[in-house]
C-alpha cells in the first residue's frame, strides 16, 4: 500500500479550505490550473509506460480535479477516514488520470507516477483499492462501479451518515445493463446523497457511442429510472462545480457532463484513435506545450 | 446401517442460517441482508421483520447484489449477501472476482440451494460449477458446512473473518455429523472416524453418506478414514498428505462438477506431492436429466453404495 505524502497533503487541504469559500466561478481558474497540470503528468506518465487510456483520460480530468480539489470531503494523509467522501471511478481504464489527480493531492508522492504499470508497480493499469490509497473498489471491467456506489450510498444512510458517494461513470459503459440495475436500485431507495457523473466525450473503443449502440436521448433514460438530471459542459469548472454544490431533491443526481476525448491536445480531441495510443517523443513536446498555454 | 443413522433427524441447513444471522444482527448493528427477491428463499423473512432497514432488497439483479455488498462493506458494515447458489456464483462471477476477492471486501457470499437442490427445476437451476469457478479466484475462502452446526459456525466464522468469503449453505436434508465442539478454521479439515486402509473425503451434503459407506465397509473388515472438508479452499493439505500417506487411496465426494472441486483440489495436491489412487465421485461434464434431487444423487454415483463401491475397488488394487 502506497502512503500519503504529507507535505503535498497539507497543501491539498488549504488549497481545498480555500477553494471551498470561493464561488464555483472564482475556484474555475484554480481548478483549470490543477487540471491541466494533472494532463501534464499524466502525458508524461503514459509516454514512459508506453501505454494508457489518454484520450478518456484527458476527458475524465476536469471533472475528477473538480471533485477532488473542491467538493469531496477527504483527506489523502486519513485515507480511510470512514466519514470521507467516496470516489468510485467506474471507467477504470482512465487510472492514469485518478492517479495523476490523487498524486497531485497527496495520496502518495508524484514521483510513484514513474512507476506506472512497471513490474510490481502499486499503479496497475487498472486501479486497485490493496495497493493504491484514495482507490475505493477495484474497477476495469466496465460497468462494476455503479452497483458499488449506490452500495456505499445506502451505507450512509443505514448509518444517519451526511458522506456523498460520486460514481464517475464512461458513457460507452452505459451498454453494460448492471448500471442500468445500480440505477433502478438507487432511484428505488431514493439515495440523494448519491451522484453518478456521465463523461459523455461520445466515443467508445473503436467508434462513437451513437454508431456503436444508440445512448441518445440519454437524459430522458436517467430521468425515467426516477433520476434528476443536470447537464454541463464537462470541461467548464464553473458548471461542474455548481452541478456538484447544488443541493438535490430527494432523488439522486446524474450529472451529464458534455465533454471531449483527448481534451487539451488539438491532434488528439474527439478522435477514436487515441482511446489509448501513445504519443511519440515529438507529440509529447506538442502536448506539453498546449497544455503549458 | 446403525440403528442411530436410521433414526437420524434431516435438517434444511437455511434454518440455521437464519436464525445464527439473527442473533448475530441482535448484537452487530453493522450486520446486513442483502437479497436479489430471495428473502423467502433464503429464509430470511424472520431477518426482514426484525431489522426492515438491514435487509436490502435489490430485485431481481444479481451483478447489482453483489456490487451493492461490496459497497455496504465499503461503507462500515458487513454485508451477508444471500441468493439461489446458481445466479449469485455464475450470473455475477465477475462481481465476485473484481468487486468482493480482487477488491477484498468484507462480503460474506451465501449461496442458497447449492448442488441439485432445485432437482426438477433442471440444469440453469442447479449450482454444481460453483466450486470450480469460485476456488479457481484467487484469496476467497469457498466454505461448505456438512449440517446444521458448521452451518452456524461458517456463518459465525464469516462474520468475524475480516476479509471476502463464500458460504454454500446446504438445503438438502442432511443428518447432524459434527461433534459438538469441534473447532471451525480455514485449511482445518475434521477427521470424524479413523482408519488406515483407504480415506473418503467429503463435502458438504456427501458427508454423511461418506459416514454410511465407511460403517458399511467397516463390516467388512474395511477401516476406512472419513474426513469432513468444510475449507475446499484454503484446503487441509496436511490431512490430505497424510491420508494419502497412511491409506491406500482416497476417495473423494462432492455434489459439485469434478473439474475444479474438492476433487480436483485433492488431485491437484497429491498428484505432486503424495501421488496414490484417487476415485472423484461428483459430476462430470454432462448436463443433468430431469430429475428430483434424490434421483439425480444416485443418477450420477453419489450415494454411499456409490462411495463404498468406489473405496472397495481402491482396495482391490495395490498401493502406489
Amino acid at each position: 500500500m502506497l502512503s500519503a505524502n504529507h507535505e503535498q497533503a497539507l497543501r491539498f487541504r488549504s488549497t481545498r479550505a480555500r477553494l471551498a469559500r470561493l464561488s464555483p466561478g472564482q475556484a474555475a481558474p484554480v481548478l483549470r490550473e490543477m487540471a491541466q497540470h494533472v494532463r501534464r503528468d499524466d502525458l508524461r506518465m503514459i509516454h514512459r509506460a508506453r501505454l494508457g487510456h489518454i484520450g478518456g483520460d484527458f476527458s475524465v480530468i476536469d471533472i475528477l480535479v473538480t471533485l477532488y480539489a473542491a467538493v469531496l470531503n477527504v483527506d489523502p494523509a486519513d485515507p480511510l477516514a470512514a466519514q470521507r467522501d467516496r470516489l468510485v471511478l467506474s471507467k477504470g481504464h482512465t487510472a492514469g488520470a485518478l492517479y495523476a489527480t490523487l498524486a497531485y493531492c497527496g495520496f502518495f508522492g508524484r514521483r510513484e507516477l514513474e512507476t506506472f504499470a512497471a513490474p510490481r508497480s502499486a499503479l496497475n493499469g487498472h486501479p486497485n483499492r490493496t495497493k493504491v490509497p484514495g482507490v475505493e473498489t477495484n474497477t476495469g471491467p466496465l460497468g462494476h462501479g455503479f452497483p458499488v456506489a449506490v452500495g456505499i450510498a445506502l451505507s450512509a444512510r443505514l448509518q444517519a451518515s451526511p458522506r456523498r458517494t460520486f460514481v464517475v461513470l464512461g458513457d460507452g459503459e452505459l451498454q453494460e445493463g448492471s448500471n442500468w440495475e445500480a440505477a433502478m436500485t438507487a432511484a428505488h431507495y431514493g439515495l440523494s446523497s448519491l451522484v453518478a457523473v456521465v463523461d459523455r466525450n461520445g466515443l467508445q473503443q473503436g467508434a462513437r457511442t451513437e454508431e456503436t449502440k444508440q445512448l441518445e436521448p440519454l437524459a430522458d433514460k436517467w430521468v425515467s429510472f426516477g433520476w434528476e438530471v443536470r447537464e454541463v459542459d464537462g470541461h467548464d469548472h464553473a458548471q461542474l462545480l455548481d452541478a456538484f454544490r447544488r443541493p438535490g431533491t430527494a432523488r439522486p443526481v446524474c450529472v451529464i457532463a458534455h465533454t471531449v476525448k483527448g481534451k487539451g491536445v488539438s491532434f488528439m480531441e474527439d478522435r477514436a484513435e487515441w482511446h489509448h495510443k501513445v504519443p511519440s517523443d515529438e507529440q509529447v513536446e506538442i502536448a506539453l506545450r498546449e497544455l503549458s498555454a | 446401517m446403525s440403528q442411530a443413522t436410521q433414526a437420524a433427524v434431516l435438517h434444511d441447513c437455511r434454518k440455521i442460517f437464519a436464525e445464527t444471522l439473527i442473533s448475530l444482527a441482535r448484537q452487530d448493528e453493522r450486520i446486513v441482508a442483502v437479497c436479489n427477491d430471495s428473502v423467502g428463499s433464503s429464509n430470511l423473512v424472520g431477518f426482514k421483520a426484525e431489522f426492515p432497514d438491514r435487509m436490502v432488497n435489490v430485485g431481481i439483479a444479481e451483478q447489482d447484489l453483489v456490487g451493492v455488498g461490496a459497497g455496504l462493506a465499503n461503507g462500515g458494515m458487513i454485508p451477508f449477501v444471500s441468493a439461489a447458489a446458481p445466479f449469485l456464483t455464475g450470473r455475477a462471477l465477475e462481481q465476485v472476482k473484481a468487486d468482493v476477492a480482487y477488491s477484498q471486501a468484507r462480503v460474506v457470499l451465501c449461496g442458497q440451494s447449492p448442488g441439485f437442490a432445485y432437482g426438477e427445476l433442471g440444469p440453469t437451476h442447479h449450482s454444481i460449477e460453483d466450486l470450480s469457478w469460485l476456488r479457481a479466484v484467487a484469496d476467497l475462502p469457498v466454505v461448505v458446512p456438512a449440517d446444521p452446526l458448521q452451518t452456524a459456525q461458517a456463518v459465525r466464522w464469516a462474520a468475524d473473518n475480516p476479509g471476502p468469503s463464500y458460504l454454500r449453505i446446504p438445503r438438502t436434508p442432511v443428518p447432524e455429523v459434527t461433534p459438538p465442539g469441534s473447532p471451525f478454521r480455514p485449511g482445518q479439515a475434521l477427521q470424524l472416524t479413523d482408519g488406515d486402509d483407504v480415506t473418503v473425503i467429503a463435502t458438504g451434503t456427501m458427508v454423511s453418506r461418506a459416514l454410511q459407506a465407511a460403517e458399511s465397509l467397516r463390516g467388512e473388515g474395511i477401516q476406512a478414514r472419513v474426513l469432513n472438508v468444510a475449507f475446499v479452499e484454503p484446503l487441509d493439505v496436511g490431512a490430505v498428505l497424510a491420508a494419502a500417506a497412511a491409506t491406500r487411496g482416497i476417495v473423494v465426494a462432492e455434489e459439485a462438477t469434478i473439474t475444479g472441486g474438492l476433487g480436483a483440489a485433492v488431485a491437484t495436491l497429491t498428484a505432486q506431492e503424495r501421488p496414490t489412487r484417487l476415485r472423484l465421485l461428483g459430476v462430470p461434464r454432462a448436463f443433468a436429466p430431469t430429475g428430483s434431487t434424490a434421483f439425480l444423487l444416485e443418477h450420477f454415483g453419489l450415494t454411499a453404495v456409490d462411495i463404498a463401491a468406489a473405496a472397495r475397488d481402491i482396495m482391490a488394487h495395490a498401493r502406489f
